[in-house]
């Protein structure tokens, strides 16, 4: 269960924007994953609350985008989406492909609720 | 230090960095930041560190990855065997060390050490992977000077490992006939980036009725992969005349593969190990630290 590590590097890199800006909570994490990342959406929902407890990102939104994955093949120059274990041309049948997206993780952005500004919540 | 360094700028999110400002309100009036890093981004910065100490050194550094059990001590064993023979025979050394990553126990790395070969343990704990900082500390514990090749034996774990940089150059992933030749496709993460996959154990070949070495191959081609696929047995074949096969295709490949990185090296480069190619590709702008 990597993710549970993954879920730590979060908050630490969360913890480090809220204070450069100068932040009082996290309300939102949005992140973005390919299949091909090998971290599980699911699993990584599990550890979020056990890697955050205490943080400033305690009751913060966690908010999973999982991208497609796309290939492009070498031989014929043709782009589609692909199976987590067939990244192969659907168009020519060729396995050499590069990969387009499919393997992200990545940290997009997060929401944080500022100290100096009084806000409703 | 490198707060957006682009490391991670796809074709899949690109028009979302080049579209969205860095900061904005959101309807509750919070603010939305931009961060666009990798979730292990210091990890990787830990990693791209080590690489450096390598590099300064000129190891190389491979990660060895498998199930548990696969062989991966087993053929470490065996190379050191057959770095010895061959410094017998021709004169032509070879200097090895080992990290060795483990759950619990010192095992591994006491099977190393018999063999006259520096090897330092990582015990993990509950972690199913070695990350870049437990091989840094490490490296601490390493004379890396007069080194040829650092093998870094991952904890037994086909998933876990494959997410990690160490800041190794190379995956190299075994895969044990007793395994099953459709694992490839089961954790196409770790076969996708790997360098090189043996096929350990195949001396059991002749009693598997159901291991299919070009089934296995084919499985890995499937992932895009073009890395080269070799069969190895750590055993010593009942025929004493002949070699532990497959051993010395891997040392060729060894031999090969420290000439290519010191080739890199001289042009100033780096080798990094196949997973993190397509980021390179992917990202245009030069990364600074
Ligand atoms: N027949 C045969 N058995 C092997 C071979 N290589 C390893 N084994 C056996 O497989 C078992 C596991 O080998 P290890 O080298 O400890 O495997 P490992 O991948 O290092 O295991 P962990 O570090 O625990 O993940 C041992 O009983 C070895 O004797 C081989 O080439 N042929
Ligand atoms: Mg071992
Ligand atoms: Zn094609
Ligand atoms: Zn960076």
């Amino acid at each position: 269960m990597h993710e549970l590590s993954i879920c730590q590097s979060i908050i630490e890199q969360v913890t480090e924007i809220s204070r450069q800006n100068n932040a009082r909570i996290v309300t939102k994490i949005y992140i973005q994953i390919g299949p091909l990342s090998g971290v599980e959406a699911l699993l990584l929902e599990h550890a979020f609350p056990v890697a955050s407890a205490g943080s400033i990102a305690q009751n913060a939104i966690l908010e999973i985008q999982i991208l497609p994955i796309k290939i492009h093949c070498n031989i014929c120059g043709n782009e589609n989406t692909a199976d987590i274990s067939k990244l192969i041309c659907s168009a020519c049948g060729a396995w050499q492909t590069s990969l387009i997206s499919g393997d992200e993780m990545l940290l997009k952005s997060v929401e944080l609720e500022k100290f100096e500004e009084k806000s409703n919540v | 230090m490198c707060d957006t360094c682009g490391c991670n700028v796809t074709e899949g999110n690109r028009n979302l960095i080049e579209t969205g400002g860095k900061h904005a309100k959101t309807s509750e009036g919070n603010e939305a930041v931009e961060v666009l890093q990798n979730l292990l981004h210091e990890n990787n910065h830990r990693a791209a560190h080590n690489r450096e100490h390598f590099d300064k050194h000129q190891v190389l550094a491979i990660n060895l990855m498998s199930s548990p059990g696969s062989g991966k001590t087993a053929l470490l064993e065996a190379t050191i065997d057959a770095l010895n023979t061959i410094r017998i025979n021709t004169n032509d050394k070879l200097s090895i060390a080992v990290i060795e990553g483990d759950l619990e126990t010192e095992n591994d790395a006491q099977r190393i050490r018999d063999r006259n070969t520096p090897a330092i343990q990582i015990t993990t704990g509950s972690a199913c992977h070695l990350d870049a900082y437990m091989v840094h500390d490490a490296l601490h514990e390493l004379d890396l000077d007069n080194l040829d090749i650092i093998f870094i034996e991952n904890v037994g774990n086909l998933v876990c490992p494959a997410s990690f940089d160490l800041g190794h150059h190379l995956n190299v992933t075994l895969l044990s006939v007793t395994e099953g030749d459709d694992k490839p496709a089961k954790y196409p993460v770790m076969f996708r980036g790997s360098n090189l996959t043996l096929i350990t154990k195949a001396d059991l070949l002749p009693f598997l009725d159901d291991f299919d070495v070009s089934k296995a191959e084919k499985n890995i081609r499937n992932l895009a992969n073009p890395a080269p696929v070799f069969q190895i047995s750590a055993r010593k074949s009942n025929d004493s005349s002949l070699e532990k096969q497959g051993i010395n295709e891997w040392i060729e490949w060894l031999k090969q593969q420290i000439k290519q990185y010191k080739t890199h090296l001289k042009l100033g480069e780096t080798v990094l190990p196949m997973i993190q190619k397509d980021h390179l590709h992917n990202s245009s702008h030069p990364h600074e630290h």
